[in-house]
């Protein structure tokens, strides 16, 4: 199954010729230095490792090295029945995690010919938002972390901290919810949530506020951020760059509104934001807006959340029909699609996963060539990868 | 001095004596006021600052003990030397720090004959001899033995040198002020001085300073690679600081200095511009200000220090470069138009 | 006056108002934070329930659930009837080195014999004592938090636990 719900840009396949010139030489150059930032490191967010060439403050080129986190999803699926695979897909992206199910039984419940019932997907929309403003307040506190400021940090993980706790009541786990059954969901909300998840966005609209104030007025950060790392639509485009990242060169895509419908989303209004810049200051302010405009999306959901049952009928033991079935959804790292290929019996016979930060890494090469070395570091942060979700 | 203290109870001793009692206790205070501004800022404004609690249990109220014990902690570690190292240079480049910090406090006033020496030079002496630190800075980029620690020093010592004039500057003015360089004199001119006629609370050079005092405090911040200006030692996160092969004992000099140093270039700015161990309506020869006259100053480095760290915890970190040209392009020219200004007034109103 | 402040100096204020609010540490070992009724803490047994059926230790994703039974003769319900067979639970050991906390095998269990339960304190020092046997997982059944009501517009399942 193809999707046609890719913005029509013409790529010119002249900007692929950088591929091969950033691949590296890594035998030692005498004139060069190389630069190691190994896998072990406290600026990159979990095992990447990068290679960098460098010469005095300037980067010639670079290489991510990934796979240190490599867990073998795709082959563990093969062996697992599709509730066991929800659990373990979970922590593909262990930040927003509820997103990560929600393409997956999407997929199964198509190939099934299941509808979940409508309570079912605004709940599922709910949580899946819920975890976008989660990971997103987490970026907005760390990214300047990685540029020098030690108190958002502080902050972010504070604020998510009520996201967290929300999502606890309701599923059981803060972070790894394992929610989603094929045909809806596991349990139904317990009693007062809706009006603790109203207080919840509160806070969330005022550390929102804190951090605009705090960190996007900053002349500081704005000096070092601002013309940082500019991604070209074009060139992300062809590297395959989606989500905020894309968003904020200016391409005006957002899968929950130009893809096929998923779960609740036509039933809400909502904007896509995009910034024309494409540097690391625009990556930030196009997050900070998509929290906002998720919290405003999570409170239309409160309001218009029908009654009504939370999981469909479905036979006992569930076997999906022979079938494949592609499904992308517009997850909080960017595009997460995944293609499941089942033959019949309770788990599926291959499941290829498609991560966003895979891709979104995947331009480093072509984007680090150039820029100074303390750059580097922000870059990285702006990009917002999850090494589980690079590596799998 | 303490012939004055002792002498007006009748009792002499000796010049080897006092000197050894004023070392004594300029030894004691850098630890001190390292200990209380690591305490009192680092450890619980940042922390409060964070949302959150800082230690609360070493030493039972408050984790009082916490960096008393991290003190001994790093005293029993090992004292390891890169094998390439230089040792000598190696051992002595805290030192060098810890003896530009100690050199201070020799001029710093706080109480009406309470000081070690009242050179009438004593600004200039003061920043002079606290510039010494760059020489212990590139003692310990060089003698790391480490390509990456070099870069590091190199590029630390920029930072310090270009820091140095903006903060040189800024201070003429108050000298021109003032009338006199001593830093004692300048607490007087402060005490005695009148804003337009006004004199209860005296004039305290903020007021007609600001400028000033801003650029003072700005590369004050510099000076003590603190955030926003702390590229040289969290670059330690990418290439190394020159602080990277320190451990131990050598690595808490270091620290020391730091902190000692933030101690007392927020000594110097309270005297410069805050009016110093004097608090306006109180007499100033009087003999209670022997003991009221160091809890005022006290009480005014806290403030200056708790801007310093609130400003070190809320900015991200400024690029080397971006550094540089803060420094050269924007900070110089405005103490220079300070200077002029000054110069206008005083001259002509 | 319209004096816009530099955005660095307007920065200042949000940790100073940070500041002079109340912190949110919850100081561990001396406060405990109140846990809600879902948290997956810990799986409790009731033995009484369970027929070793092996439902729960098939679905397992980590297979850390080890369950022996034997069969046993037992009378007959009524009174002249056929003597039964009944499944008799010799172990039921989980390994929560292993466990993910994922409670697949709580919600197959037909006989509702495995509970979630808040407790999270039962860190040991050997990764091969947090191997728990139904003693202790019997033990965990108090801690099992009761049934709380589902939000307004839910609809309960047939047959909810």
């Amino acid at each position: 199954m193809t999707t046609d719900s890719t913005p029509m840009i013409d790529i010119d396949p002249r900007d692929m010729h950088h591929l091969a010139q950033a691949q590296m030489n890594v035998e030692l150059d005498t004139g060069d230095m190389i630069l190691n930032m190994g896998p072990q490191h406290p600026a990159t967010h979990g095992t990447l490792r990068l290679v960098v060439r460098l010469d005095g403050e300037r980067v010639l080129a670079a290489d991510p090295i990934i796979g240190y986190m490599h867990r073998g999803y795709e082959k563990l699926t093969e062996y697992r029945t599709y509730p066991q695979i929800t659990t373990l897909i979970n922590r593909i992206d262990w930040l927003s995690s509820f997103a990560n199910e929600v393409p997956f039984i999407h997929g199964a419940e198509k190939l099934m010919d299941i509808e979940a019932p409508d309570r079912a997907q605004y709940i599922r929309t709910i949580l899946t938002e819920l975890s976008r403003i989660a990971t997103f307040i987490l970026f907005l506190g760390e990214m300047p972390l990685q540029v020098g400021a030690i108190t958002p940090a502080f902050y972010g993980f504070r604020d998510r901290e009520h996201v967290l706790n929300l999502i606890e009541s309701a599923t059981g786990g803060r972070f790894h919810p394992n929610f989603n059954r094929i045909g809806g969901l596991k349990d139904d909300l317990p009693w007062g949530w809706t009006g603790e998840c109203r207080r919840v966005l509160d806070i969330c609209a005022k550390s929102c506020d804190d951090f605009e104030r705090l960190i996007v007025g900053n002349e500081i950060f704005q000096a070092r951020t601002r013309g940082v790392g500019i991604i070209t639509p074009e060139a992300g485009l062809a590297y395959g760059v989606s989500g905020s990242n894309i968003r904020a060169s200016g391409v005006d895509w957002d899968l929950r509104r130009d893809g096929p419908d998923y779960l609740s989303y036509k039933d809400i209004d909502f904007k896509v934001w995009t910034h024309p810049d494409g540097d690391s200051f625009s990556r930030y302010w196009v997050r900070l807006q998509e929290t906002r405009e998720s919290i405003k999306m999570v409170r239309q959901l409160l309001d218009k959340l029908p009654s009504g049952p939370v999981m469909a009928k479905v036979p006992r033991i569930i076997k999906v029909p022979e079938g494949e079935i592609w499904v992308e959804t517009e997850n909080p790292l960017g595009q997460m699609g995944y293609y499941i290929y089942s033959k019949g019996s309770t788990g599926p016979f291959r499941t290829k996963i498609r991560s966003a930060s895979f891709s979104n890494v995947s331009i480093c090469p072509w984007l680090l060539q150039g820029i100074y070395v303390p750059d580097v570091v922000t870059v990285l942060a702006s990009l917002y990868f999850i090494l589980g979700d690079i590596d799998r | 001095m303490m012939n004055l203290l002792f002498a007006s109870n009748g009792i002499d001793i000796g010049w080897g004596t006092t000197t050894a009692i004023k070392t004594a206790v300029v030894l004691g205070t850098i630890p001190a006021g390292a200990l209380i501004l690591g305490y009192v800022f680092l450890l619980k404004m940042m922390s409060h600052m964070q949302s959150r609690l800082g230690p609360m249990d070493p030493g039972g109220f408050h984790g009082w003990f916490q960096l008393v014990g991290d003190g001994m902690k790093f005293l029993q570690k090992e004292d390891i030397m890169p094998e390439d190292a230089d040792k000598r240079v190696f051992a002595m480049a805290p030192i060098v720090v810890l003896i530009s910090t100690f050199l201070v406090y020799v001029v710093i006033p706080v109480g009406p004959s309470l000081y070690v020496r009242d050179l009438n030079v004593g600004v200039f002496y003061a920043l002079a001899v606290s510039s010494l630190s760059v020489i212990g800075v590139l003692m310990a980029g060089w003698a790391s033995s480490s390509k990456f620690a070099l870069l590091g020093a190199l590029r630390a010592a920029a930072q310090l040198i270009a820091y140095e004039l903006p903060l040189l500057l800024a201070v003429v003015g108050v000298v021109m002020q003032a009338r006199t360089a001593s830093l004692q004199g300048i607490v007087e001119a402060q005490h005695e001085g009148a804003i337009f006629g006004w004199d209860s609370i005296g004039l305290p050079f903020i007021f007609t300073q600001f400028i000033g005092f801003g650029l003072f405090m700005i590369a004050a911040q510099a000076e003590l690679t603190q955030p926003p200006f702390d590229m040289p030692v969290a670059e330690s996160e990418l290439v190394s600081g020159y602080m990277v092969e320190y451990t131990g004992f050598r690595f808490l000099f270091f620290f020391m200095g730091e902190f000692g140093t933030a101690f007392a270039f927020s000594a110097i700015a309270a005297t410069l511009f805050l009016g110093g161990w004097t608090l306006p309506g109180l007499d100033m020869d009087a003999e209670y200000m022997k003991i009221v006259g160091p809890i005022v100053l006290f009480t005014k480095i806290m403030l200056i220090a708790f801007l310093m760290f609130w400003a070190r915890f809320t900015y991200p970190r400024f690029r080397e470069d971006q550094l540089q040209k803060l420094a050269w392009k924007y900070l110089i020219p405005l103490s220079v138009i300070n200077i002029l200004v000054t110069a206008a007034f005083i001259v002509w109103i | 006056m319209a004096f816009k402040l530099p955005g660095v100096i307007k920065g200042l204020t949000v940790p100073f108002r940070t500041m002079t609010q109340p912190t949110v540490t919850v100081q561990y070992p001396h406060e405990k934070e109140e846990l809600a009724p879902r948290t997956r803490g810990v799986i409790a047994l009731k033995e009484e329930n369970c027929t070793a059926c092996m439902l729960c230790s098939r679905s397992c994703p980590d297979w850390c659930i080890y369950i022996e039974g034997h069969k046993e003769k037992a009378p007959p319900r009524r009174e002249g009837g056929k003597e039964r067979l009944v499944n008799i639970l010799d172990r039921f050991d989980i390994d929560y080195g292993l466990c993910m906390y994922c409670g697949i095998c709580v919600e197959v269990c037909p006989f509702d014999a495995l509970f979630w339960s808040p407790e999270f304190e039962y860190s040991e020092f050997k990764i091969a004592k947090l191997l728990h046997d139904k003693d202790v997982l019997g033990e965990w059944m108090e801690t099992v938090p009761e049934v709380e009501p589902l939000e307004a517009g839910a609809v309960a399942p047939k047959g909810a636990k």
